[in-house]
């Protein structure tokens, strides 16, 4: 066994083990935490497979951005766990169907490419320019509308979350920068001579 | 057997002498960081500063360091104790990991990955975890608001650092944190021509690292100390290592993407005698002064205007940034191949 599959194999158990577990895990924190330890093995795997573009990507925009407000929402959250598995046969079938569905699914693609004729080529060696480059020139110039498009629904997205979250509160107090600055002497202060034991 | 020896044992034990030469300097610079934070806050205030242990107070450091060390690990009843224990380590250890990447002189860096500076902003994005597990896994108030304070804010400034990173690699055409720096060598530091995201930079690592005068989760005025509150010994030891560490990271990024690195001021005669990895040092000293001296000398910020300043000033003239460095570039047709 080479040193690389080694490594495969231990990155694929921990990545499945650790799935598992997000599922597992009594406390919901403890889920999210694996979670996070599932994307860093996937993350060692592109790695090992020569995508590094992609596996910093991933730990920068799932692990660095979308698990930690992932895991602010888990733990501002007040969960009962005993609640949570009370469900758990009801919503047994659906999730059984949508496990079966995907799996058939998954079977299908590998199935497709493991029976043909010949045995796909091995993955061409890295080329000159390095896969930052390759995928900054895919995407910048033959899948350009549909990488645009991509933007697009992400900021309608963010538009919505905005819009549905956004509330004007009259009450609340907010510092206005420009009118504090533009305060004049004048018109905050007063200066009086006060008299002993008088008040003003 | 010979052959696993030199095929993969003499290599690992190459690898862990290497990591070593870095991670061990590294320690005593965090021990000292301290020392010169304390001496230079002192001068600063007209006092002493650390004195009696050593001449000077020069073994100051190592005695704190001693008597955390034999202070009693205390883990709060209702703590969750396995996060608990996880959340100083991965704050420790996401401050060594960082180092891997960091070249020191043409050539002297242990992993010379194409991906560098990506690599290096994921590490500082990961630092938010060792706090954010603390404060949950420690059953405190206290600990917890510090913990959210701190992981919004760390969220916040990492979008400013990263269109920074992206202005420097417009103008630099590598991910490669080697290249970055010999980019410079050419077009002169970065510091010249992206001087208003140099300015933006040190500010935004001052909040990334949780410092003065962005340190809200350690508010101790209304937190007592934020998401460490209840943490105690070699744990609390490890915290503050990580956090030191990862101050002189930050500041090695500062000076590698816009300082020129390893690279003299001029390249004449009287500076390229000294060797590039002093000239690194000397900057990454440069930039430490700076977050001491924001210490010493700046009021703490108020929540709002902390996150305001993040996200309605810095991130729009990052992106404004952006936008004039690929204009001008487009322009006078000045990318790199």
């Amino acid at each position: 066994m080479t040193a690389a599959a080694f490594v495969f194999y231990v990155l694929a158990l921990v990545t499945v083990m650790a799935a598992v577990m997000v599922i597992a895990a009594r406390n919901p924190v403890h889920a999210v935490l694996f979670l996070i330890l599932a994307f860093f093995n996937a993350a060692g795997l592109f790695l090992l497979a020569g995508a590094e573009f992609l596996a910093m990507a991933l730990v920068v925009v799932y692990v660095g951005a979308v698990a930690v407000l992932f895991l602010f929402v888990v733990m501002m959250l007040d969960i009962h766990f005993v609640q949570l598995r009370e469900g758990f046969l009801r919503y047994l079938p659906v999730g059984v169907l949508v496990g079966v569905v995907l799996l058939a699914e998954l079977v299908l693609v590998f199935g497709a490419s493991a029976f043909d004729a010949q045995p796909a080529p091995p993955p061409p060696a890295p080329a000159a320019p390095s896969n930052t480059e390759a995928l900054g020139r895919l995407l910048y110039t033959d899948y350009f509308y549909l990488f645009q498009a991509a933007g697009v629904i992400l900021l309608i997205a963010m538009i919505g979350a905005i819009s549905l979250t956004l509330r004007h509160r009259p009450d609340a107090k907010r510092q206005d920068i420009a009118a504090q600055v533009h305060r004049r002497r004048e018109e905050t202060l007063e200066i009086r001579k006060v008299k002993p034991r008088t008040g003003i | 057997m010979a052959e696993i020896f030199t095929g993969t044992i003499w290599p690992l034990l190459q690898l862990v002498g290497l990591t070593l030469l870095i991670v061990v300097p590294l320690l005593v610079a965090v021990a000292y960081l301290t020392y010169a934070e304390r001496k230079i806050i002192a001068a600063m205030q007209l006092r002493q500063g650390p004195m009696f242990v050593g001449p000077y107070g020069l073994l100051q450091p190592l005695a704190d360091g001693l008597k955390l060390f034999f202070k009693e690990t205390v883990i709060p009843s209702g703590a969750n104790r396995g996060v608990f224990l996880i959340a100083p380590m991965v704050t420790f250890v996401l401050a060594l990991i960082g180092w891997a990447v960091i070249p020191f002189g043409p050539g002297l860096v242990l992993a010379d990955i194409n991906v560098g500076i990506l690599y290096l902003f994921a590490v500082s994005s990961l630092g938010v975890y060792g706090v954010i597990m603390a404060g949950w896994a420690s059953n405190s108030r206290y600990a917890f608001l510090g913990a959210l304070r701190s992981s919004a804010q760390m969220v916040s400034y990492e979008i400013a650092i990263g269109l920074i990173i992206i202005n420097v690699l417009i103008t630099a055409g590598s991910l490669n944190l080697s290249d970055i720096v010999e980019a410079q060598a050419e077009h002169g530091w970065y510091v010249i021509w992206h001087f208003p995201m140099f300015v933006i930079f040190i500010a935004s690592i001052l909040a990334e690292t949780n410092r003065h005068p962005f340190d809200l989760p350690e508010d101790e005025a209304s937190l007592v100390t934020g998401y460490n509150v209840e943490y105690s010994s070699m744990t609390f030891a490890l915290f503050f290592l990580g956090e030191y560490a990862n101050m002189i990271l930050m500041s090695a990024m500062a000076s590698i993407l816009f300082l020129g690195g390893w690279l003299p001021p001029v390249a004449v005669p009287p500076f390229t005698w000294i060797p590039g990895p002093i000239w690194f040092i000397l900057k990454i000293s440069l930039v430490l002064f700076v977050y001491i001296w924001a210490r010493a000398t700046l009021p703490r910020y108020r929540y709002d205007q902390l996150m305001r300043l993040g996200w309605k000033v810095f991130l729009p003239l990052a992106l404004a940034w952006i936008v004039i460095t690929s204009g001008v570039m487009v322009t006078f047709d000045l990318f790199p191949d």
